[in-house]
């Protein structure tokens, strides 16, 4: 008998539909696997023979060939082997096909018949829900993400047997609960920890706003990444939608924790990271660091100490807000929208100017590794100079704390969306050079302080886009509907083009 | 173009053709003071070696129509110490070059020979702070339409060029080899910025090689050119503290920036300072050096901006001439960052500021 079952394949952060087909005839015993499997889903051959047995089944001792469809999308992992025991089991007529109506499966089997959790649930959950496939059956550390889906309803099974139980009528299914997790209750470290770096912070809070990259320049110890690591707690915690992508992401790299997540990624990876670890990829395509801080922020400290590739593969998701990989025919894509804040040096050896010793040839060199393309998307350049000695102790913390802050972004965050509405663009740092004209027009005597800057050889041509779209959200920052000419000039403060002089 | 004369371009020529075996002398630990102002003939006799007879040969068979075509092929402009474009200061030398040959500007030779030069000069390690230096006071030079001559070498000659670039003003580039070819490479963009705002020239025809000689020599042209040889941290020895005496035994002003008394870069500097070279510390102190203090020649081209007229401005502008960054500014003004940066940029349009390090600000040097 034939039977045809249900399930997903995880390929990159998002789901696809594969179909199990399982024939069972009379013939020498054998168990074989077509459709482009990889070899740790031939291995499951073995786990699902033992899971059976150990699970007081029957494990028919026929002709088995397996047939994974679409033969074209590569099948890899262990996630295939709940759905493949359960067609032996329709198969071999252990369990109705009916039973299995609109049913979709996903889940590792243990020799014993347990359920191991699987990368990807979520992404199998919504797949589902496209489907419009009324159940999803997980394992049960993946039953709290998967019920995140609203439309599906999420079984968390223990074992094999279980299944069958249920499958067969004779034991009553256990839905899973969404797994709706909490918001970090400290809300991650304070602004407020930060003495002094005013003008630093108030380049985090536009950041923040608009969704802006940022680099800080600074000497060692002067703060740089006890400031970024308070960016996250400036944006306004995601909505849930975000934070099903937020989850979503992590999943499909097997980081969810079987929940929802509900804070904003903050992801710091060290500088010795490839490019595929930055940006995703590999033989069985996974998500990079950038993906994993969608919605969040993205942390490079040391940015010159980064390989040229990996800075070089950041480009098109900085720019994008996306990674493309390319998978033979298929292109693969990666949501990748984080706001990347960097940070470094003046030169390799980071002591303060009068006591460097670094030569002409290291210093340009250490600077020639950032110019460029990717320069040309930090769009607020910041110098962080230490903070004198009396002002760390003493002082009673200056400025506002991050919840103060946080509303301020979220006001101007809202007023971006309604502007935004209809575009693929959530905040001003999303916009494309065309939605940037379109949307950000400016008065005749603002637009002189554009031109000046340009003629003062502040800023490049390249630049102008970017210091617009900066200049919008110091507008909504200040609530003006219109861009006034000390948008602009704020803007244009934090906008660096002269890299290549300081290369000199 | 005034070009230059048979006998200064047959003699150029006799240089290059000379220059490896010059070196050859040299390595060989003869030392030939005045070589450079030998007559042709003993010239020939003296670095001619085995092939005395071929050079001579050559030399007669020079010819001069044949050479200015290769000139103006090569876009090369060539005046000479008997032609009128030639700058007249040149000729207080022992041994000077018989003909300059260019590319770009010629006029900026003339604007060289009217009014003061200054040359900038220094190491090819320079710290971040010489950097900072020689960048500011190339920039501020530039703005105050005084010609920076220096020699496109790696550290601080090309920051100061680049300052010079920046200020809008005009550079002099003098090369050890021929002036249409940029040295070292990585200059080539420079090269080429500095020939279309300013002018590159040598002694040495194009095609010609540098030599180790040509170096000395052409740091001899720079300091004949120029009013005020200006070091910017040196090591000593060094070549730019030859360009220095060749600055002092012409006569001309020699000045140092000071430096750390513990840095080796600062050795040759502090040095000079200690033989009485004029400090300088900010583009002011050279012109009050080339103009007589407070004097100073009328504003090149346009006019200087006018101090701001709001209060809050000049302050944020006092701030930045004291070095203060944006959190400082921040503290004294009682502003908000946000304020004290549109102030900045402003600044920065009305040409009272500049930018300097990543992302600081520096008062523009005017
Ligand atoms: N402005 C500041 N306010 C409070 N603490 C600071 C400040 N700057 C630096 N520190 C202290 O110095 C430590 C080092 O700062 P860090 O952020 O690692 O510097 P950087 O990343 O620039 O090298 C911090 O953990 C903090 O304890
Ligand atoms: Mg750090």
């Amino acid at each position: 008998m034939l039977a045809s079952i249900s399930t997903f394949a995880l390929e990159g952060v998002r789901s696809h539909p594969v179909t199990v087909e399982v024939d069972v005839r009379r013939g020498l015993p054998a168990f074989t696997l077509v459709g482009l499997p990889d070899r740790a889903v031939r291995e499951s051959r073995e786990r699902v023979r033992a899971a059976v047995q150990n699970s007081g089944l029957e494990f028919p001792l026929m002709r088995i060939t397996v047939n994974l469809a679409p033969a074209h999308v590569r099948k890899a992992g262990p996630g295939f082997d709940l759905a493949i025991a359960v067609g032996v089991l329709v198969a071999s007529r252990q369990v109705r096909p009916e039973s299995l109506d609109s049913t979709a499966l996903c889940g590792e089997l243990s020799l014993s018949g347990e359920l191991r959790s699987v990368r990807g649930a979520l992404a199998a959950a919504l797949g589902a829900r496209d489907l419009a496939l009324g159940r999803l059956i997980v394992p049960p550390g993946n039953g709290g993400e998967a019920a995140l889906v609203a439309g599906v309803e999420v079984i968390g099974a223990r074992s094999l047997g279980e299944i069958a139980g249920v499958l067969r009528g004779e034991q009553m299914p256990v839905p899973a609960t969404p797994e709706t997790g909490d918001p970090d209750p400290r809300g991650g470290p304070d602004l407020l920890d930060v003495r002094g770096q005013e003008d630093a912070k108030r380049a985090l809070e536009i950041a923040a706003a608009g969704g802006h990259n940022l680099l800080m320049v600074g000497p060692p110890g002067v703060g740089k990444t006890m400031l970024a690591r308070r960016l996250p707690g400036l944006l306004p915690p995601p909505d849930l939608e975000e934070a099903l992508e937020i989850t979503q992401m992590h999943s499909a790299a097997g980081l969810a924790a079987g929940r929802l997540i509900r804070d904003r990624p903050f992801r710091a990876p060290h500088h010795t990271i490839s490019a595929q670890g930055l940006v995703g990829g590999g033989a069985v395509p996974r998500p990079g660091e950038i993906t994993l801080a969608h919605r969040g922020v993205l942390f490079l400290d040391e940015l010159p100490e980064f390989g040229r590739s990996a800075l070089d593969a950041l480009r098109q998701p900085l720019e994008e807000g996306r990674v493309e990989i390319m998978r033979g025919q298929r292109t693969l894509e990666f949501p990748a929208n984080a706001i990347l804040v960097a940070a470094c040096n003046r030169c390799p050896c980071g002591r303060p100017a009068d006591s460097c010793r670094c030569g002409a040839n290291e210093r340009d060199r250490y600077l020639r590794r950032l110019s460029g393309p990717l320069l040309d998307r930090l769009d607020l350049v910041c110098d962080v100079r230490p903070v004198p000695p009396v002002q760390l102790v003493d002082e009673e913390p200056s400025g506002p704390p991050s919840a103060i802050v946080r509303e301020r972004v979220a006001a101007a965050r809202e007023r971006q969306r309604a502007r935004l509405a209809g575009t693929p663009a959530r905040c001003n740092g999303d916009m494309d050079g065309r939605l940037t004209r379109l949307t950000v027009s400016l008065r005749p005597e603002v637009a002189t302080g554009l031109t000046r800057g340009r003629e003062s050889g502040a800023l490049s041509g390249r630049g102008h886009d970017r210091v617009l779209r900066v200049a919008r959200t110091i507008a909504d920052l200040a609530a003006r509907g219109d861009v006034a000419s000390e948008d602009v000039d704020e803007a244009l403060s934090y906008r660096f083009d002269g890299w290549e002089r300081m290369a000199a | 173009m005034s070009g230059a004369c048979e006998r200064c371009l047959r003699r150029a020529r006799l240089i290059a053709q000379l220059a490896p075996r010059i070196t050859g002398m040299l390595a060989r630990g003869r030392r030939v003071p005045g070589l450079l102002a030998l007559s042709e003939q003993d010239l020939i006799a003296a670095a001619g070696g085995r092939h005395k007879d071929l050079v001579r040969e050559r030399l007669a068979s020079f010819d001069p129509d044949a050479e200015r075509r290769d000139l103006e092929a090569a876009g090369v402009w060539a005046v000479c110490r008997h032609g009128p474009a030639y700058p007249a200061q040149l000729l207080d030398l022992p041994d000077p070059p018989a003909a300059l040959f260019g590319i770009g500007a010629p006029e900026l030779l003339e604007l060289v020979a009217d009014g003061p030069a200054v040359a900038v000069v220094g190491t090819r390690r320079p710290s971040p702070y010489g950097t900072e230096v020689a960048y500011a006071l190339g920039r501020g030079l530039g703005a105050a339409g005084v010609p920076v001559v220096s020699g496109l070498a790696l550290g601080i000659d090309a920051t100061a060029h680049r300052g010079c670039l920046d200020g809008h003003g005009a550079p002099l580039a003098v090369l050890a080899r021929g002036p249409e070819y940029a040295y070292p490479r990585r200059h080539r963009k420079l090269h080429e910025q500095v020939s279309q705002q300013g002018a590159v020239v040598s002694e040495l025809p194009p095609g010609t090689a540098a030599e180790r000689w040509s170096f000395p020599a052409r740091n001899r042209i720079m300091a004949g050119l120029a009013r005020l040889t200006l070091v910017v941290e040196a090591a000593d020895p060094s070549g730019s503290l030859i360009t220095a005496e060749f600055a002092r035994d012409l006569g001309r002003g020699v000045a140092a920036v000071p430096g750390r008394v513990t840095a080796r870069m600062a050795e040759g500097t502090n040095g000079l300072l200690r033989d009485g070279a004029v400090p300088v510390t900010s583009t002011e102190d050279v012109l009050d050096e080339l103009y007589g203090v407070g004097m100073r020649p009328p504003p090149p081209g346009g006019t200087r901006p006018a101090p701001p007229a709001e209060a809050g401005m000049r302050l944020v502008l006092d701030a930045v001439e004291a070095g203060s960054s944006v959190d400082e500014i921040v503290a004294r003004t009682r502003a908000s960052a946000s304020e004290v940066r549109v102030a900045l940029a402003r600044l920065e349009a009305d040409g009272h500021v500049v930018r300097g390090a990543l992302g600081g600000w520096e008062r523009a040097a005017m």
